[in-house]
């Protein structure tokens, strides 16, 4: 059975792209691995405040994604009865899923064209070019 | 009231009441002992003797672990459990920006001006044993840390002094400890975090405009005010954007600084031999410096422990959050603060101030701190100073901003959290801010030194009686290590570590 993973944030072109993804993995019977990343930088600089407060903000993040982001993204699956895992990860989003393909030996990774991060993505490049540049699986983007 | 004193006397006024208060203090505080003709005030060898004994006392963890220190920071050993966590890195950055300051930049020409090039030799060795006493600190923070039900992390010395002691069975010292610890970093964060930083950002602010002709000149207490807007703004408004892109600029400006030092340096290389000499020479035979080799020492250790804040424990308290379920990894961390902090920065300081030669100028010793450095930068380029202004402003805001949150760890720890306490801290923190760039260097630093005394009092004592808790922790730890139970984890599974 193949699979694919399909990268979600909060921006339409995340549902158009996870449509898209469910539509593909009913008719060929994939199994499909439903990804956020909170962005998030290991070597970043923070403050002493944000670092005290740092581990239930991390919590927060996950419970965050996990109702607002993955659960919609899951019924989507659901409703089409494609077989979903869903995972929260902290990390660069490009690395995190380009990595998880890699480990887990997917098929597949397709990400919405733009992201929900706007200008900043705009300025330095989006998640989905990076992954296209990266990512060691074909890469399929959704517009 | 203050209303009828001139504009230009304001800072006059500020000092006049502020100076015999930080020298009042001193003849408390500091009790002298006269060693071979020259007094040596307790806080040094108070401070020396704790940087020894943890050395010795860890048999040089300071030195063998470095390296086992750098790849706990690149994340060699950060599980994947850690994603999203506060990392090694982070806690060590974050401390760093606390403690790189003004104390690296204008402390260190205030040795160079009183002690000659060969506190610079003295400053480094303090820097070097005080990785030791870091080491200790900081795994104890981690150790006796506490989790509060909404998931935050705080540490400190308060806590391990309290629960570390009791551990071992001195509940009542402990609480003594941890009390008059608390006190004391309520006025260290007024004091060394805020009003020498201040004092100092606000000299070299008024000397870039223009100096005695500056619009600033005799204003130090409007820069002062600036400073506590903007401080303000962080800590009363709660923007905490301005702190974030601090945090994010300061990095950034370290490495300008140490660059424009090397620059200093490079365009005076063939000066550089003599300047070593210069170093190693003074350091055991200085000519002309008041009190000979223990004068210079004492300059030496003074400053650096000023800089580098080892047996303070302020820096604990910036360290205490990492993710980490082995305290001595974080120990190992922080002794890198020193390091960097002193046998690099503080260097990097005293050589460009004796490579240039400016330490030996006749008005060195009046024109003191920030002053000496910035001539030492104006040999080279004209308006290097001002590059150095924005560093100095940078360095002391974002010193001031780290040192507030310690206080108000203190405050909180005192006063069982309470607002009131915490708002009446913010808006004193705050008027020192004014106060320190209104008064002159010598009250403000003497002031500064009377509170780090204090703290390395009752921080060190608890760091003797917890000293076999300390060497036991790092024992087992290496013992770990040595056997392979804790293993370096594949690159690939490195959080953020593995390149795609």
């Amino acid at each position: 059975m193949e699979s694919v993973l399909i990268g979600v944030d909060q921006s339409d072109a995340s549902t158009r792209a996870m449509t898209f993804g469910v539509e593909r993995a009913r008719r060929n019977r994939w199994k499909v691995l439903v990804v956020y990343v909170v962005n998030w930088n290991p070597f970043g600089f923070t403050t002493p405040e944000d670092n005290e407060h740092r581990s239930a903000e991390r919590e927060k993040e996950i419970a965050y994604a996990r109702t607002e982001i993955i659960a919609p993204m899951v019924a989507l699956a659901d409703e089409a009865g494609v077989e979903c895992e869903a995972l929260v990860h902290h990390g660069k989003p490009s690395q995190v899923m380009a990595d998880l393909a890699r480990d887990r030996g997917l098929d597949l990774i397709i990400v919405g064209r733009v992201g929900d991060s706007g200008l900043r993505e705009a300025i330095f490049g989006s998640t989905a070019s990076r992954l296209v540049q990266h990512a060691s699986v074909p890469v399929m983007v959704v517009p | 009231m203050i209303a009828l004193v001139p504009a230009a006397g304001i800072d006059q006024a500020i000092d006049d009441v502020f100076g015999p208060f930080a020298t009042w203090l001193e003849s408390i505080v500091f009790f002298a002992v006269p060693i071979a003709g020259t007094k040596v005030p307790l806080i040094v060898g108070w401070l020396v003797v704790c940087g020894f004994f943890f050395t010795i006392w860890l048999r040089f963890l300071n030195v063998r672990g470095l390296k086992h220190a750098v790849d706990l920071v690149r994340g060699k050993f950060t599980r994947a459990d850690a994603e999203g966590e506060v990392t090694h890195f982070q806690a060590l950055a974050t401390a760093v920006s606390g403690t790189v300051g003004l104390g690296n930049i204008a402390g260190v020409a205030v040795a160079m001006s009183l002690g000659g090039p060969g506190a610079a030799f003295w400053m480094t060795l303090c820097g070097f044993l005080g990785m030791s006493t870091k080491m200790a600190e900081c795994m104890l923070a981690v150790k006796y840390r506490k989790i509060r039900p909404d998931g935050s992390v705080s540490g400190g010395p308060m806590y391990y002094l309290r629960d570390g002691l009791a551990e071992i069975g001195h509940p009542g010292v402990g609480k003594v400890l941890s009390y008059f610890w608390a006190i004391c970093i309520l006025f260290g964060a007024l004091a060394g975090g805020n009003a020498f930083q201040s004092n100092q950002a606000a000299a070299q602010i008024v000397a870039v405009t223009g100096g005695d002709q500056s619009f600033f000149a005799d204003k130090g207490w409007l820069i002062g005010v600036l400073f506590a807007i903007a401080a303000g703004a962080v800590i009363i408004g709660g923007i905490k954007s301005i702190a974030r892109v601090t945090e994010k600029i300061v990095p950034f400006m370290g490495v300008v600084y140490v660059l424009a030092c090397l620059v200093v340096i490079v365009v005076n290389i063939d000066m550089l031999p003599g300047a070593v000499g210069a170093i190693f020479a003074g350091a055991f035979a200085p000519e002309g410096i008041a009190g000979g080799i223990i004068g210079a020492l004492i300059v030496g250790f003074q400053r650096a422990a000023f800089s580098n804040e080892a047996g303070l424990g302020s820096a604990a308290v910036a360290h205490s959050p990492v993710k980490t379920d082995r305290p001595a990894t974080e120990g190992f961390v922080a002794s890198l603060e020193p390091f960097i902090d002193t046998i690099i920065v503080c260097n990097m300081t005293a050589l460009a101030i004796i490579i240039t030669d400016t330490w030996n100028d006749g008005d060195a010793g009046t024109l003191g701190g920030i002053g000496l450095t910035s001539r030492a930068f104006e040999t080279v380029l004209p308006w290097f100073p001002i590059v150095l202004a924005f560093a100095v402003v940078l360095f002391a805001f974002s010193t001031m901003i780290s040192y507030s949150y310690y206080g108000m760890k203190g405050t909180g720890f005192l006063f069982g959290d309470s607002r009131l306490a915490e708002n009446v801290f913010k808006v004193v923190f705050l008027l020192f801010t004014v106060l320190g760039a209104a008064a002159g260097l010598k009250a403000v630093i003497t002031f500064s030194d009377c509170i780090i005394f204090l703290m390395s009092l009752g921080n060190i004592l608890g760091l003797y009686f917890l000293a076999k808790v300390i060497r036991r922790e790092f024992d087992d730890y290496r013992a770990e290590l040595r056997e392979g139970r804790i293993e370096v984890v594949a690159p690939e599974e490195r959080i953020g570590g593995s390149s795609t």
